[in-house]
Order: structure tokens, then C-alpha cells, then sequence
């Protein structure tokens, strides 16, 4: 079980790297979706396999939004407003990366300083909770198209979800269908925003918002 | 107490209820106001029962909110200024009732009135919050929800800029009190108000002058001021009356808590209150003699009945200080019974205002004139009021100010110079005072009800309605009785003293027992005098009532063509005053005359702007201003770099926590 659970953590770092270093949005939201999707399986695996009709039905959930309801959302928002590409962010796609590998190094070193309440069931949970954070804060930061924003407050979203979901044995599975909603809702609403932004000024570059400002 | 809760229920259920009625005002207002009015009838039973019998009554619940506790206490002197605030919010109510009624196709009143009865719970919470988290909460919501009160005309740029400068001054004030509140926990180890230690007197000097500019903001003690002339010329007229009837006492009610809390007080700090309350008492006069607009003036009249209550606390507390009991009973008790005097004086002159308003839909002084024949009951009322604000004698602004004359001129502190000069200024700036608002109120009176209408506005204005005259009427009542009964009505202070003071109930009972009987023979001397006006009107009437009434022009020696724009108007019946406070006043007279030897357009303008706003406030918030522009890079509008700021502080502030852990 714990190699299991270590190898879907590496596999995360990974696609948190990746994210970082694809300018492509089409791919960025499958990687998203892949993601989503593997951490819809972990309260199944934390449960050891045994079927559980609450847990199943969580990770169901999880695993349509994360999986399903989300990339179709944006992939239909990223064809209705003509962006395929991020260009020009304000990071660049290896500085990014090399960034991003120096935020593994922060977090690995923060964890091993971190008092937890529990033990974990893996070392490698904790980091990577924080790296996926980290990455998602990352993206949102460095990136001028809104969808790379919304698919950073995704990322983000999976770091707390991991951090809770492997660290409590009985995760309160009400907080994070709450937060899964708050998601829900921001995609709905960034996408329709996204939407009525780019036919106001004909871009989605935020960057470009702050124009507006008096 | 599980009265009082219950009445506070009723008044927040008509509130809740309210808001959700936005499409049927007039049903949305009638709910409202039956529950802040009955609410108030059923509450304000048990603050008569404790302020009679001086027996306190407590409930502590648990609350879940860091140093917080829902610990609240009525002893006698929350119900002393529990009963205005009910007497008053509900009075006002019914009066904002009809005064709404024309908005109603225009505005959401549901929301009005929610903020209403929301303001009359979150006061009566503060006057009875016994823990520091509770007050400073219950202090927050009162100022919040009177700032919604006051933008109710809120797409008009006056009332907008009002708003603004209310907010800001609420909230400097409250930073205050913050800081107070957490010392005095710090050094208490419980921000509950039961659990006090002695403070060094540092600190208790550092807590009282903390108090002083807190809760000095929000009773409007000069600088601290500056809000009031906006914010009541703004606001709906029922809420300025609240507002400057009781809200701004419940910066009296933590001054007076405060020195519950500090202990002995050293003598500077009579000496602080004394001198603020002469000059707010003295200034605020003289601003009000100089405005032209009533309800502005109202507002600095405020600021001057701020003053005589300051006065009083001061008088009690440097007989504290020196061991007087006279000075003790009768300063607190001046002070305190001018609390409720002015709740019901100046809620009576606002609302008066307020129809004068609502009629002529100006409240430019010189704009109006000659309504005290369209308008009778107001014109009646608004003169028992202006009598009663002026301290003149039976009403009962007279009684409280006398309370505090009588107190010092009894003072047995000794015959040194030294101990002379606190009665001299207290004497010389009351006198002063007394003087001038009775010059304030004849040009106010003189000018808005006497003569002829200077205006095609004045000249249309009708008597309020129904619910308005009802409300005037109350408190034109209350003036009376309060001033009549006063004998009686001063006992009150019985328990309220020694919740103050340490000083023995018979010492109490002695001093109030002499001066009632002072009051007795005044009480007597002008029921004798209004018996005889009573008896001439009578006889004036049997006598000359048959004579025919002839109607002419008032000025017709040599008039072409009198007019009304003749007249004498208030600006130049104020002026000898103006001009001999100038240095103050620094009033901006603009004047174009003609130098011919034929007459010319010629016209006068004067303004007088508050000193405090000119000379402090403005070139500070400009040098503020300009200090915090300086930082206007860091505010670029790139949400990128937002969201930077916030990522790297949390990850500095975990970094650094965990180093040293």
C-alpha cells in the first residue's frame, strides 16, 4: 500500500513539473484531469481496497467532477475564446521548472520541520501536499491566460486535498465536498468570465486587466 | 432580565421581519416600528424597577469567542441610560414612520428600519456589555448600522461625503478603545469588566486618556467633533435624533464606566474633563450661533450639551479626588440627569427640524419664516424645546445645569485661589453657554416661526402629520414634567452614586435632600409666574377677544414696497456675536457692494467652516495623504503579483516559524 501511495505522490510531482513547463492549454487541462482522477482513487486505497458505499460514493464524485466536468468545461472555454497557447508568461517555461524543483527542495525541508498531530502513512505525503500548493500558487502567479489561472486554483485545490486526505485517517469528508464545491463554483464562474472578458477585449490576458484600474 | 431579553427580541424580530417586506414599505415600516416600540415598553420596565431599587441583575453565557464572554449586567447606571435609549428610539420611531411615508415609492425602507431597530439593540447591548470583546462587538455594530442610517439619501454627494468622514471618525475612535480594551485585559488577565485589580497609575492614566479620545469621538467632545455637523444635517431626522439623543451619550456611558473601572482618580484628570468640557461647551455654541442651516446647528449644539455633561462628571470627579461630597453629588448628578435632559430636548428639537424639513423641504434658516402660523404644533413644541435647551427655568434643561451651578457654589473645598479656579471656569463657561444658546434660540425661533416667509417654501409649509405631532408632543411633555417634577425626579441619582463613588448612602441622601428643596422653591417661584401669564391670556382674551383683527403690512413707514426679503434675518442677528468671537470663528464674509452713489446689486456672503476641520484635520489627512502615496507602486492592479504578496508572505511566515521552532 505504501508503495502505492509513494508512487502516485512522485507521479503528482511529476505533473506538477510538467504543468509547469507546457505552454499547450489542451494538455495542461488533461494533466489536470489525469491528476484529478488519481486522487480520486486514494480514499479508496487509504481504505485498503475494502468497499465502503460512503467512501466509493466520494470518490465517484471526485472522480466525475475532477475527471469529467471540469476539463469539458474548459476545454469548451478554451475552443469559445480561440486560445489554445500560453504565450509569453510572465516566468518562463524552464526558468519555471528550475523554480519549481527549488520549491520541492523548500517543502521537503519545511515538512521535516513541520510538528504534525499524526503519523503519516507515507514521508512523502506532506512534501508533496506542499509542493502541489506551491505549484498551483505558481501557476496562478506566473501565467497571463486565465485558464492556465483556473487550472493553477485546480492544482492548488489537489495539494489541500491531499494534504487532508492522507494525513486524517477519518477524513471529514463534509469539508472537502465543501471545498470541492467552492471549486466547482469558481470554474463555473471563471469560465463564464473568461467568457464575457474575452469578448469585451477580444484577449483573456490578465495581465492586461490591470489597464482598467483608474 | 429576562424581560429586558425578551423586549430586545421583539425589537429585532420587527427588524428581521422588515427587511424581507422591501415591496410593502408600509406594512415593512408598521412592523418595524411596533417592534422597536413595544420591544422598548417591555425593556425598559426593568431598567425603572433597578434604577428604584439599585439592585443590579446579571447573566453570563458561554461564547465561544477568544477573551469573549457574553456577560452582561444591568446595575443603575446602565439603566439610567438604558431608559432613553428605549424611551427615545421608540418615540423616534413612530415619528420616522410618517416622516418616511413619502419615501417610500423611492427607497427600500425594510432596510432602513432593519438598521434602525439593529442600532437601538446594538446600544442597548453596549450599556449593558460587562466584557471587553461584547462592548468593543456591540460598539462596532451601533456605529455600523448608524452609518447605514445616516446614507439613506445616499445618491446624493452631500450625504455621501457625510458618510465618509462618520465612517472614518467611528472607526479612529474605536481603534482607541481597542487599545484600551486590551490593556486593561492585559493587566486584568480577563477582559470581563467583574475582575478588577488595582492599576498602577501609569497605566490608568494612560487608559483614561485612551478613553477620553475613544469615547470622546463618539459623544463629540471638541476636536473629536467633527463628524456631528455632517453627519446630522445628512441623516433622516428621526435618526439624527436618536443619533444625537442617546448614540453619542453612550460615549458619556464609557467615560462614566471607565472611572468605575480606574480607581481613584488624580486631580488632572477633573481638571481634563472640566477644561474639555468648557471648550466644547463654549465652542460648540459659538459654531452653532453662526450656522444657517438647523440641523447643523442642532448638531453644534450637541457638541456644547456634551460639554455641560462633561462639566458635571468633572465637578463629581474632582470631589472625588478632594473628599467633597457636594461636589460629588451634585457634579454627577448634574451631569447625568442632563444626559436624559438632552436626550429629550435635543430628540424633540431634531424632530421639530425634522418636520420643518419635511414641510418646506428646506432647513436654511434664512429660507424659512413667518410657519408658526401654518404650523402651530411645531412651532409650539420646538419653543418648549429651545426653552428647555437654554436652561431657562421650570424645564428641565434648566435643573441640570443648575444641579452643577449649585455644586459649586456649595463647594466646601476650601477659600485658596487654587481651589477657587475650577469653580470660576466652571461658573464663567456655563454662564457663558446659557447665555449664548439663549441667543442661538431666539435668532432659530425668532427667525423660522416669527415674521413673514422669506421663501415661496416657507410660504407652502403644513403642519406635520398625525404620527410626527404625536411624537413632538410626548417629548414637549416630557421637557415639562422633567423639569417640574425635578424635586423628585433627582432622587434618581441615589443609586446611581455610589455605583461611582464609595461615598455612604446617607451622605448621598443629605446633599440630594437639600438641593431638591432648592429646586422646590424654584419649581414653586415658576409655577407661581406661568399661573400669572395664564391668568393675563385669560384676561386678554375675555378683554379684547371681541375687537376686530386688522391685517397690514409689518414694515410700512415709508416702503414703497415691503417685502418679506426685508426682514431681519438670522445672519445679521447673530452677527454682533459673530464678530465679537471672531478669533474662533474665523468666519469668511464675501462681500460686494457697490460704491456708487446710486444703489446696485450688492451681495453678502459668510461662511463659517469648523476650525478643528480646517486647521487639524485637513492638512493632517493631506500630509497623510500624501505620506501613503509614496506606496502607490505597490498597488499596480496586477493580480499576478496580488497573489505573490500573499504566497510569499505565508511562506516567509511558515519558513520562519519553523526556524525556530
Amino acid at each position: 500500500m505504501n508503495n502505492t501511495l509513494d508512487t502516485i505522490m512522485i507521479f503528482l510531482v511529476l505533473t506538477n513539473l510538467a504543468l509547469l513547463g507546457l505552454s499547450r492549454l489542451g494538455t495542461c487541462i488533461r494533466i489536470v484531469a489525469v491528476q484529478g482522477v488519481v486522487l480520486g482513487l486514494v480514499p479508496l486505497l487509504m481504505n485498503n481496497w475494502h468497499f465502503e458505499i460512503r467512501l466509493a460514493a466520494f470518490s465517484a464524485v471526485l472522480i466525475v467532477l475532477k475527471g469529467i466536468v471540469f476539463p469539458r468545461l474548459l476545454t469548451k472555454a478554451m475552443r469559445d475564446i480561440k486560445t489554445l497557447r500560453e504565450i509569453e508568461p510572465f516566468i518562463g517555461y524552464s526558468s519555471s521548472i528550475a523554480l519549481g524543483t527549488a520549491l520541492l527542495i523548500i517543502c521537503m525541508w519545511l515538512s521535516s520541520h513541520l510538528p504534525l498531530p499524526v503519523e503519516t502513512i507515507s514521508e512523502l505525503t506532506v512534501p508533496v501536499a506542499f509542493f502541489t500548493i506551491m505549484s498551483g500558487l505558481l501557476l496562478i502567479i506566473s501565467r497571463k491566460k486565465a485558464i492556465t489561472q483556473v487550472l493553477g486554483y485546480l492544482v492548488m485545490e489537489n495539494g489541500i486535498y491531499t494534504f487532508g486526505v492522507t494525513l486524517v485517517e477519518h477524513q471529514p469528508v463534509l469539508v472537502e465536498l465543501g471545498i470541492l464545491l467552492d471549486v466547482f463554483v469558481a470554474v463555473f464562474v471563471m469560465g463564464i468570465t473568461m467568457f464575457h472578458i474575452n469578448r469585451e477585449f477580444d484577449h483573456i490576458d490578465t495581465d492586461q486587466l490591470s489597464n482598467l484600474k483608474v | 432580565m429576562s424581560i429586558f431579553i425578551l423586549g430586545l427580541t421583539v425589537i429585532l424580530a420587527g427588524g428581521l421581519v422588515s427587511i424581507f417586506l422591501g415591496r410593502r414599505p408600509a406594512l415593512a415600516s408598521f412592523l418595524a416600528v411596533a417592534g422597536a416600540a413595544v420591544g422598548s415598553i417591555i425593556s425598559i420596565f426593568p431598567c425603572f424597577k433597578i434604577l428604584l431599587s439599585g439592585i443590579a441583575e446579571s447573566m453570563r453565557l458561554e461564547w465561544n469567542v477568544p477573551f469573549g464572554s457574553f456577560f452582561i449586567k444591568i446595575d443603575a447606571i446602565s439603566a439610567l441610560f438604558l431608559i432613553p435609549i428605549f424611551g427615545l428610539s421608540a418615540i423616534a420611531a413612530v415619528y420616522g414612520m410618517g416622516y418616511l411615508s413619502s419615501y417610500s415609492s423611492r427607497k427600500n425602507l425594510g432596510v432602513h428600519w432593519f438598521f434602525y431597530n439593529l442600532l437601538l439593540i446594538a446600544m442597548a447591548l453596549v450599556v449593558v456589555a460587562r466584557n471587553g470583546v461584547l462592548f468593543l462587538v456591540s460598539w462596532e455594530i451601533m456605529s455600523l448600522s448608524s452609518f447605514f442610517l445616516v446614507t439613506f439619501e445616499y445618491e446624493q454627494e452631500k450625504t455621501q461625503k457625510a458618510g465618509l468622514i462618520y465612517l472614518i471618525a467611528m472607526h479612529i475612535g474605536t481603534a482607541f478603545l481597542i487599545a484600551f480594551f486590551v490593556l486593561l485585559g492585559n493587566h486584568n488577565g480577563s477582559m470581563d469588566f467583574d475582575k478588577i485589580s488595582v492599576l498602577p497609575s501609569s497605566l490608568a492614566s494612560i487608559l483614561f486618556l485612551l478613553a477620553i479620545v475613544g469615547f470622546g469621538t463618539k459623544a463629540g467632545f471638541m476636536p473629536f467633533h467633527v463628524w456631528l455637523p455632517y453627519a446630522h444635517p445628512a441623516a433622516p431626522s428621526h435618526v439624527s435624533a436618536v443619533m444625537s439623543g442617546v448614540m453619542i451619550k453612550t460615549g458619556i456611558y464609557g467615560l462614566v464606566r471607565t472611572l468605575t473601572l480606574l480607581g481613584t482618580p488624580p486631580e488632572w484628570w477633573c481638571w481634563t474633563l472640566i477644561i474639555i468640557g468648557a471648550v466644547s461647551g463654549v465652542l460648540g455654541v459659538l459654531f452653532a450661533l453662526a450656522q444657517h442651516d438647523l440641523k447643523r446647528l442642532l448638531a453644534y449644539h450637541s457638541v456644547e450639551n456634551i460639554g455641560i455633561i462633561t462639566i458635571g462628571l468633572g465637578v463629581g470627579l474632582l470631589g472625588i479626588s478632594k473628599g467633597s461630597p457636594v461636589l460629588v453629588v451634585l457634579g454627577f448628578t448634574g451631569g447625568l440627569f442632563h444626559v436624559i435632559n438632552h436626550a429629550v430636548f435635543k430628540g424633540l428639537l431634531f424632530l421639530c427640524a425634522g418636520s420643518i424639513l419635511h414641510s418646506c423641504g428646506t432647513g436654511h434658516i434664512d429660507r424659512l419664516g413667518g410657519i408658526i402660523k401654518r404650523m402651530p404644533w411645531t412651532a409650539c413644541t420646538f419653543l418648549i424645546g429651545a426653552i428647555a435647551i437654554s436652561g431657562l427655568p421650570p424645564l428641565n434643561g434648566f435643573v441640570s445645569e443648575f444641579m452643577i451651578y449649585l455644586g459649586v457654589f456649595k463647594s466646601d473645598t476650601g477659600s485658596g485661589m487654587n481651589e477657587l479656579i475650577p469653580s470660576l471656569i466652571v461658573i464663567g463657561s456655563l454662564s457663558l453657554i446659557g447665555g449664548l444658546a439663549l441667543a442661538c434660540f431666539t435668532k432659530a425661533f425668532g427667525v423660522i416661526f416669527l415674521g413673514l416667509p422669506r421663501s415661496s417654501e416657507a410660504q407652502h409649509a403644513h403642519e406635520a402629520g398625525t404620527c410626527m405631532r404625536f411624537s413632538m408632543v410626548i417629548l414637549a411633555a416630557c421637557c415639562v414634567i422633567l423639569g417640574i417634577f425635578s424635586p423628585l425626579v433627582i432622587r434618581f441619582a441615589e443609586n446611581v452614586i455610589p455605583e461611582i463613588t464609595s461615598l455612604n448612602t446617607e451622605q448621598i441622601q443629605i446633599e440630594l435632600s437639600s438641593a431638591s428643596g432648592i429646586l422646590n422653591h424654584f419649581v414653586a417661584a415658576s409655577l407661581i409666574l406661568m399661573g400669572i401669564i395664564g391668568i393675563i391670556t385669560v384676561l386678554h382674551k375675555l378683554l379684547f377677544g371681541r375687537r376686530i383683527v386688522r391685517e397690514a403690512v409689518t414694515w410700512d413707514c415709508g416702503y414703497a414696497r415691503p417685502e418679506p426679503r426685508m426682514q431681519y434675518t438670522a445672519t445679521s442677528f447673530a452677527q454682533p456675536l459673530v464678530d465679537l468671537f471672531r478669533f474662533f470663528l474665523r468666519t469668511n464674509k464675501d462681500i460686494s457692494r457697490s460704491e456708487d452713489i446710486f444703489p446696485a446689486q450688492s451681495r453678502l456672503n459668510t461662511d463659517t467652516s469648523d476650525i478643528c476641520e480646517k486647521y487639524i484635520y485637513q492638512p493632517g489627512f493631506k500630509f497623510l495623504s500624501e505620506l501613503l502615496a509614496k506606496l502607490r507602486w505597490l498597488q499596480h492592479g496586477r493580480i499576478q503579483l496580488y497573489i505573490l504578496y500573499i504566497a510569499l508572505t505565508l511562506l516567509i511566515l511558515l519558513i520562519w516559524k519553523l526556524m525556530k521552532a
